[in-house]
């Protein structure tokens, strides 16, 4: 008995091992090459560990394109659009989470759907739609698309957390004579707010690493996004300068994973609670 | 990220009130507005732009053509090739995603020293950009510059293979990397599913002598069903409608290899401006996703037979 547990453990720690390099070894890969100097990356034996590490990859990726204000341009597409999203979808969701009606199931169905949709289906007439309002090439249009686009899961994320919030508060509220945007405005939103901060974390990531949109939408080098100026780094004939494109790419990761390690708890957390009801 | 607990709702409103309180329009109207502008309302201009034979840089206005679009569809070759690898490349990914992540679950779910690190490792291709897991991928693959490679040399199993590029390697090799970047949420999903399941039905289950297969089958799978079906069925269709991923990693290359229906229609689009025939392909990949999603439903509503 115990020779069999021993032995199904050391079969579990091994697989648990291979998994653990099988996610790991592409990332450490991406670390090596950012380091590498030109002459180890020619070199016909690629190394791990750079035998002569750099910076050089990371001044030469300024250098090549504008990724400073390619950043800077995420970092205001994602905040406005993570911003102006959780404050509308904050009140969406607690209506659907409260009541039953017509309006709050419609929503439900779009927020289930909508995850199914192929962008290509939206992207063209939200294409010519901005084109007309002279809103291609321009971050403004970029955010509108990117408001509707995180408002699924962020409504999704937010029910949950308003359905967290016990009902019995609101009643009193209601009982000493609260209108229904009184009650919302000064019980429940203050204690949704680590919800509301979680939600808006995670729509600015998905804002910060979209690029179908924005690979669409914005034109000129001077406008464009993080994701898009990346893809420029691989050049029309796939031919790129790897040191500089792997040091990029990294520098790119850091600022969602950063967030990402915040607030993976409260994610994992929303989607045990929703596994319960499932 | 929503996953399939979108169709059960609790029906836990505030005790007392109507559903018919204007205030709550009020509080609706900002996100209602925008919904119904830039989402619902592109959707439907959409389906209708498929009818027409709209395009860039026209200077005539646009007509309506009817079902003329559908019909060029049917008969356009290189459209039935993508849609064809967009399937393969759907199950491709989906299948094996789900038994590794089922895998990974399991084992976190165990007592093992190691599990933090793989937690903390799964958030990485999660909260990665698909561009910086492309380019990635593709620092991997590099034919001389890539570990794959000289992995393989050192082993002996040959060198200087270019993955991307070669049209017998090119699909699989993006299969891999899409299987890489999905698993955590997988994971994450049925990870959440395994640790609703009573740890008492497995003891109780292990006391009668069941193996460890026997007490999967009875305990285990019942109780992460409901997720693994909704995980699997969103997979399929998020990875059915992939497109920044594999444009990073091949633009749809070798010669058509790796075009994925979303790369075909991007491309009809907006490089060749072709509006109307574009939004026909995206109206054709409404409907497979469509049945995938009725298909789902039935496997629902027959398993809630069941229970």
């Amino acid at each position: 008995m115990t020779r069999t547990k021993k032995s199904t453990r050391a079969a579990q720690y091994a697989a648990l091992a291979a998994y653990l390099v099988f996610l790991a070894f592409p990332f450490l890969w991406l670390i090596s090459t950012a380091f590498k100097p030109a002459r180890e990356l020619g070199s016909l034996h690629p190394t791990w560990i750079p035998e002569d590490p750099t910076l050089d990859n990371f001044r030469q990726a300024f250098d090549e394109q504008p990724l400073l204000r390619a950043a800077g341009n995420s970092l205001i597409a994602a905040l406005s659009a993570s911003l102006i999203a959780v404050v509308i979808a904050t009140p969406m969701a607690y209506v659907m989470a409260r009541h039953r009606n017509r309006v709050s199931k419609a929503a439900t169905g779009w927020v289930v759907i909508s995850q199914a949709f192929p962008f290509v289906l939206i992207i063209i007439p939200l294409f010519l739609i901005l084109k007309n309002l002279h809103l291609i090439n321009s971050l403004l249009g970029l955010i509108m698309v990117y408001v509707v686009w995180s408002l699924p899961f962020a409504l999704w994320m937010l029910v949950g957390y308003v359905r967290a919030v016990p009902a019995e508060l609101e009643e009193a509220a209601a009982v000493d004579g609260a209108s229904k945007v009184r009650t919302f405005v000064s019980v429940v939103a203050p204690l949704l707010a680590p919800g509301i901060v979680a939600t808006a974390m995670f729509a600015f990531i998905t804002a910060w690493n979209e690029f179908f949109f924005a690979l669409v939408l914005l034109k000129t080098p001077e406008k464009q996004t993080l994701p898009v100026i990346l893809n420029r780094f691989i050049g029309t004939e796939g031919v790129a300068d790897l040191g500089p494109l792997a040091a990029a790419a990294f520098l790119a990761t850091i600022p969602s994973l950063v967030i990402f390690a915040i607030i993976q708890k409260r994610i994992t957390g929303g989607m045990l609670a929703g596994a319960v009801k499932a | 990220m929503t996953l399939a607990t979108a169709t059960k709702r609790s029906a836990r409103g505030v005790p007392g009130q109507r559903p018919t309180d204007h205030g709550a329009w009020f509080l609706v109207l900002p996100a209602l507005i925008p919904i119904l502008v830039l989402s619902v309302g592109p959707l439907l201009y959409g389906i209708a732009l498929a009818f027409t034979d709209s395009q860039s840089g026209r200077t005539q206005p646009t007509q309506w053509v009817g079902a003329l679009n559908f019909q060029d569809l049917l008969h356009d070759t290189l459209f039935w090739d993508s849609f064809r690898i967009g399937l393969l490349w759907a199950f491709g990914v989906t299948v094996p995603q789900f038994f590794l992540a089922l895998g990974l679950a399991l084992l976190l779910n165990q007592p093992l020293r190691m599990r933090w690190l793989a937690r903390a490792l799964a958030i990485i291709p999660w909260a990665m950009p698909e561009v910086v897991v492309g380019i990635m991928w593709r620092l991997v693959y590099h034919p001389d510059a890539g570990v794959l490679n000289e992995t393989l040399s050192h082993l002996g199993l040959g060198e200087g293979k270019d993955w991307l590029t070669g049209t017998a390697t090119a699909l699989f090799a993006v299969i891999v990397v899409g299987v890489w970047a999905g698993m955590p949420q997988t994971t994450v999903a049925l990870l959440a599913g395994l640790q609703n399941t009573p740890r008492e039905l497995h003891e109780a289950a292990a006391m009668d002598g069941a193996g460890a297969w026997r007490r999967f089958t009875t305990v285990t799978w019942p109780a992460i069903k409901p997720i693994a079906l909704a995980i699997t069925a969103l997979n399929f269709i998020w990875n059915f409608n992939s497109f920044a991923l594999v444009y990073v990693l091949t633009q749809g290359g070798p010669g058509g290899r790796t075009r994925l229906p979303m790369l075909f229609a991007y491309e009809e689009a907006f490089r060749y401006g072709q509006f109307g025939y574009a939004a026909a392909m995206g109206c054709v990949m409404v409907a497979v996703i469509s049945v995938i999603l009725a298909c789902y439903l039935v496997g629902r509503l027959k398993g809630g037979d069941e229970s």
